[in-house]
């Protein structure tokens, strides 16, 4: 799969909804999209950790996005997607509301954090994209996952 | 590469290795020939395998050491100069071997400077003696190298062994016919485990009489393997766990036998002792000791303590690091010890051991510990913390600055250390293993790293237990007993205040509801429903609250998500045979936050009480109960051992006093006075006082309460056994005065251990304001032996020093009117004459500033009032050091 051309500096982003607003990770970056079943939370931890479970032997760790992103809580009835991603050999799930197409833009037209932006948001935007009708936000999911006693005590 | 180079390489590095090592062992200890024959034949048979392989250089530099190193054999001294040009020679041996590998050849040029100067030392140290013949050389590892042409394998290796045996060799023959002719390499003397880290990949398997050559490839995969094996039988048990009457389970038991047993083989295969990670310290030390100008004595103890390889891999470089840091900025020089008043050699000390599925290790020295100005500086320098916000935290939390990239604790950059790039690469490669360092220092007194490591990647067999609607595994290693509590049981769960202790035959346990601890049901919730898990961690024993507990399971063990490792509560996760993540408690982490919750308390209080400004305003545990009259009596809760109550009829009269066989010996029983009769009928309360074997039981009417009340007596009183009246829970309570009357049980109880316990007892000085203190402590410290001056004031006390009485050990309170403690201490320290004497500190503010201000003015020890046995603890530390300084 030819996931950058070179001469137009295209990217691919998996496209994700959280609480109503478009998101785009960088495809490179995502190793699959599951369902999150029989999730264990895990106490004491920090609130945008969902919890843990069991993908195919290995555990990964799920953070929910809504929550670290300051999107509001998930309602009950609302069914969920994970986008499964990797740093530094661990394994994570990035829960969001739904998944959607995979779209590939160009990075000349994507455009700095707007100043006023949440700073939740500002954190671990690394730029948005216009499209049509809508605001892409591009993730940067390094630091979507610096999180945890190492981020708060920076 | 050439397989035969290759094993030589690897066997060679192996070698020299154990000659570093021994070395410096044998530079210590140099009449050791056992030490020095090891050394001798390893480097002789380094020699020999060069010869055969045509490696000139390698085996005129390793004939030279040799030949000089048969000058020690002959009786010749072993000076420093000898040693380090033969440890210097082993270093030039290991760069050659290191382009050989890369190249596989030798590199050029020439090695005429060492050999010339081993040649001279030779000269010089025996201008008599004939080069040596060596006399105990051994062929060892060397049998394959004769058939160079030939592929290993192509011949057997018995027949390599008399081809060995035939050939001329410069061995004499008949030390040559050795019974033992294949050494493996795992029998070196540091090194017994049979896998080498340091194998290379497709390395051929070395047929040797006790060991193989096996890849680490090939362990790492069959681990894997296992793991998932131990996976599947844990599914297939829980589905049969569903069929009482199932056909599979016969089968299926011996499934689970055989993976059990496999299993444990697997993880055997992967143990090695931290030994191997410590192996290059001597040398280190040793070089740096002499670089350095400084005399270092290295310990090292638990150096058998196993653990996973992978794991040891990973702290062998932190480890070394951390050492190289003590031994070059620790430690002081000799001439600034000797002003200290410190010993000249200075003293490195590794310990390792397991402690409740982790492994323990220490790095400690007796240097000068952190600066902690120069950290501060550092600290605001590198933007890490603001100067306002500084102030605030305390020293240690300042020494954790250390672990910041940038942040170097030398003055100075020297060659071996001190360029700010060490702390934070040492706790980076300890967190990635999942573990955790600390550091604690005292100025001028030394310095300690405890790095906290889990046995990551392990199997280990846990209990599953229910609690909050979570399950969770608790490693069976820390746990003692279930023990399930309900009202009308014989294990009680009692109050004491809000905190439920359980009442397990002769202990007090806290208990920890663990829903309420991981804040899962924040709500205080019913101990009497669930059950208790009894867990130790050390000395520590605690119950853990758990609503229901399943079975034992034995789990992989997974590590933590580096973004739920700082939760110290659990030590991993893992998946059941049902296919669910659940969390692994670390018994640790419970004991930890069971004492941080009373650690808050008082920090609480403290807060509370600066507000009043009062010393007298904290509370301590006291048992109320009835005895003789209405009115209610109280005594520390700290001095009783335990409470009981017995059956009335088991109290028997003997020679005129009331007994009962108690734990298969007979206990006096006193009554509090006269008015309190022993019952002839029903349950006996009972206050149980012990000292060593000893023990005495007060008789009392009742046992009213445990309260937390300050204790202020106001009136003071004349009745013997009572030391006053105080205000506890708004009533006039008598207190007693145990003291009075352990004496009366056992007439010698003071008496009689000093003679048997040492020729002459120790002296000892207590200073505190409150005549309580003093009259509650000073039968507690006879009783421990010691001879006891009370007084009521530091100056009394300086007073008393200074006419020349000699103590062996001080007690001083902290908060007293016109000098304090502290000032105390600071006197003291400031005097020659009692500048080594030993001072215990004795406060009931026993917080981390507190105890770091302590230590900065010279306390020894600092020890919450009323924790009786952790001050006798404390003194017989204080003056067995004294003693055997």
């Amino acid at each position: 799969m030819n996931t950058e051309n070179a001469q137009q500096n295209l990217t691919e982003y998996v496209t994700a909804m959280i609480g109503g607003q478009l998101f785009g990770l960088p495809i490179v970056r995502v190793q699959d999209v599951f369902i999150p079943e029989r999730l264990t939370r895990v106490p004491l931890a920090p609130p945008e950790i969902a919890g843990v479970l069991n993908l195919r032997g290995s555990i990964v760790t799920l953070i929910d996005l809504r929550r670290r992103f300051g999107l509001g809580e998930r309602g009950d009835g609302n069914s969920s997607m994970a986008i499964g991603v990797e740093s530094r050999a661990e394994s994570y799930g990035l829960l969001i509301d739904s998944v959607g197409e995979v779209l590939k833009l160009d990075d000349a037209a994507r455009e700095p954090n707007p100043i006023n932006m949440d700073q939740r948001l500002a954190r671990v935007s690394a730029g948005i994209h216009r499209l049509d009708g809508q605001l892409l936000i591009v993730v940067d999911v390094d630091r979507v996952l610096d999180i945890g006693a190492n981020a708060i005590a920076a | 590469m050439d397989d035969l180079l290759r094993e030589f390489v690897t066997e060679t590095n192996e070698s020299l290795d154990v000659v570093d090592v021994e070395l410096v062992r044998f530079e210590q200890d140099p009449n050791n020939a056992k030490i020095l024959d090891n050394v001798f034949r390893l480097v002789h048979t380094i020699k020999g395998t060069c010869g055969f392989l045509g490696l000139p250089r390698l085996e005129a530099l390793a004939h030279a050491a040799e030949t000089l190193m048969g000058k020690f054999r002959d009786g010749l001294p072993a000076t420093n100069d000898a040693v380090t040009l033969i440890l210097s020679t082993i270093d030039r041996i290991k760069q050659i071997l290191e382009s050989l590998e890369r190249e596989q050849r030798e590199p050029d040029g020439g090695d005429d400077d060492l050999i010339s100067d081993l040649e001279r030392m030779v000269e010089r140290l025996a201008p008599s003696a004939a080069p040596a013949t060596p006399q105990y050389a051994v062929g060892t590892l060397t049998p394959q190298v004769l058939e160079r042409p030939l592929r290993p394998g192509e011949v057997s290796l018995d027949e390599l062994e008399r081809v060995f045996r035939e050939t001329a060799v410069d061995l004499p023959a008949a030390k040559a016919a050795k019974p033992v002719p294949v050494e493996a390499p795992a029998a070196k003397p540091v090194n017994p485990a049979p896998v080498e880290a340091a194998v290379k990949d497709d390395d051929p398997a070395k047929a040797g009489g006790q060991s193989i050559r096996v890849t680490v490839d090939t362990l790492e995969h069959l681990m894997t393997m296992v793991s998932e094996l131990v996976l599947t039988r844990n599914q297939l048990l829980e589905m049969v766990r569903r069929y009482e009457d199932s056909e599979f389970k016969a089968p299926l038991q011996r499934l689970s036998n055989v993976t059990a047993e496999l299993q444990e083989g697997v993880m055997k295969t992967r143990m090695q002792p931290i030994g191997n990670a410590w192996q290059k310290l001597p040398r280190i030390v040793r070089d740096l000791s002499n670089e350095l100008g400084k005399q270092i004595d290295l310990e090292m103890q638990g150096a058998e303590t196993e653990l996973d390889r992978q794991v040891l891999d990973l702290i062998k470089d932190p480890l070394t690091h951390m050492v190289r840091n003590s031994a070059d900025h620790g430690l002081e020089k000799p001439e600034e010890r000797r002003a200290a008043g410190k010993p000249e050699h200075g003293r490195i000390r590794l310990s390792a051991y397991h402690e409740g599925g982790h492994i323990i290790i220490q790095i400690a020295d007796d240097g000068r510990g952190l600066d902690t100005d120069r950290i501060k500086a550092k600290a605001i320098a590198q933007g890490l913390v603001s100067e306002s916000d500084i102030e605030k935290l305390t020293e240690a939390q300042i020494h954790k600055f250390i672990f910041a990239p940038g942040i170097s604790t030398a003055a100075k950059v020297t060659s071996v250390s001190g360029r700010g790039v060490g702390m934070d690469v040492v706790r980076n490669n300890i967190d990635q293993i999942g573990g955790t360092v600390d550091v604690k220092s005292v100025a001028g007194v030394g310095l300690s790293f405890t790095i906290k490591i889990p046995l990551t990647l392990a199997i280990v067999a846990a209990l599953i237990v229910a609690a909050g609607g979570d399950r969770f595994a608790i490693p069976q290693i820390a746990v003692i007993e279930l023990v399930r509590a309900r009202a009308g049981s014989e294990h009680r769960v009692e109050r004491i205040k809000d905190t439920a202790v359980l009442r397990l035959r002769d202990k007090l346990l806290p208990l920890a509801r663990l829903s309420q601890l991981l804040g899962t049901d924040p709500g205080p919730g019913d101990v009497e429903s669930g059950f208790i898990v009894v867990t130790q961690v050390g000395s520590q024993s605690f119950g853990i609250v758990v609503d229901s507990v399943f079975h034992t399971e034995e789990i992989v063990v997974k590590p933590m998500s580096s973004k739920l490792r700082h939760i110290a509560v659990f030590s991993g996760n893992t998946i059941l045979g049902d296919g669910t993540v659940i969390m692994i408690i670390d018994p640790n982490g419970i004991a930890q936050s069971l004492g941080s919750t009373v650690t808050s308390q008082i920090d609480a209080d403290e807060a509370a009480d600066t507000q009043h400004a009062a010393a007298d305003e904290r509370t301590t545990s006291l048992l109320v109960f009835r005895a003789g009259s209405n009115q209610p009596k109280a005594v520390p809760l700290a001095l009783i051992t335990r409470l009981e109550e017995i059956d009335a009829r088991k109290i028997e009269l003997s020679n005129g006093r009331h007994m009962v066989q108690y734990r298969g010996q007979l206990m006096p029983l006193v009554s509090m006075n006269e008015s309190v009769r022993v019952k002839g009928e029903g349950a006996q309360p009972l206050l149980v006082f012990s000292d060593g074997a000893r023990s005495m039981a007060l008789v009392v009417d009742e046992i009213v309460d445990i309260v937390e009340d300050r204790l202020d007596i106001q009136v003071g009183s004349d009745n013997s056994g009572v030391l006053g009246s105080a205000i506890i829970k708004g009533q006039a309570t008598e207190i007693i005065d145990v003291g009075h009357f352990l004496p009366l049980a056992f007439e010698d109880w003071f008496r009689n251990k000093e003679p048997s316990r040492r020729a002459s007892p120790r002296s000892l000085l207590l200073i505190d304001d409150s005549p309580f203190f003093r009259n509650m402590l000073t039968p507690v410290l006879q009783a421990a032996g010691y001879e006891v001056s009370a007084v009521a004031s530091a100056l009394e006390a300086l007073a008393m020093l200074k006419d020349g009485r000699a103590f062996d050990v001080v007690i001083t309170d902290i908060e007293m009117p016109e000098m304090n403690g502290f000032e105390f201490a600071e006197r003291l320290r400031g005097d020659p004459r009692t500048a080594d004497l030993p001072i215990i500190a004795l406060s009931s503010v026993v917080s981390a500033e507190a105890v770091e201000r302590g230590r900065q003015v010279g306390f020894h020890d600092y020890v919450a009032k009323f924790d009786r046995q952790g001050l006798i603890a404390a003194l017989k530390e204080q003056t067995d050091v004294g003693r055997a300084a």
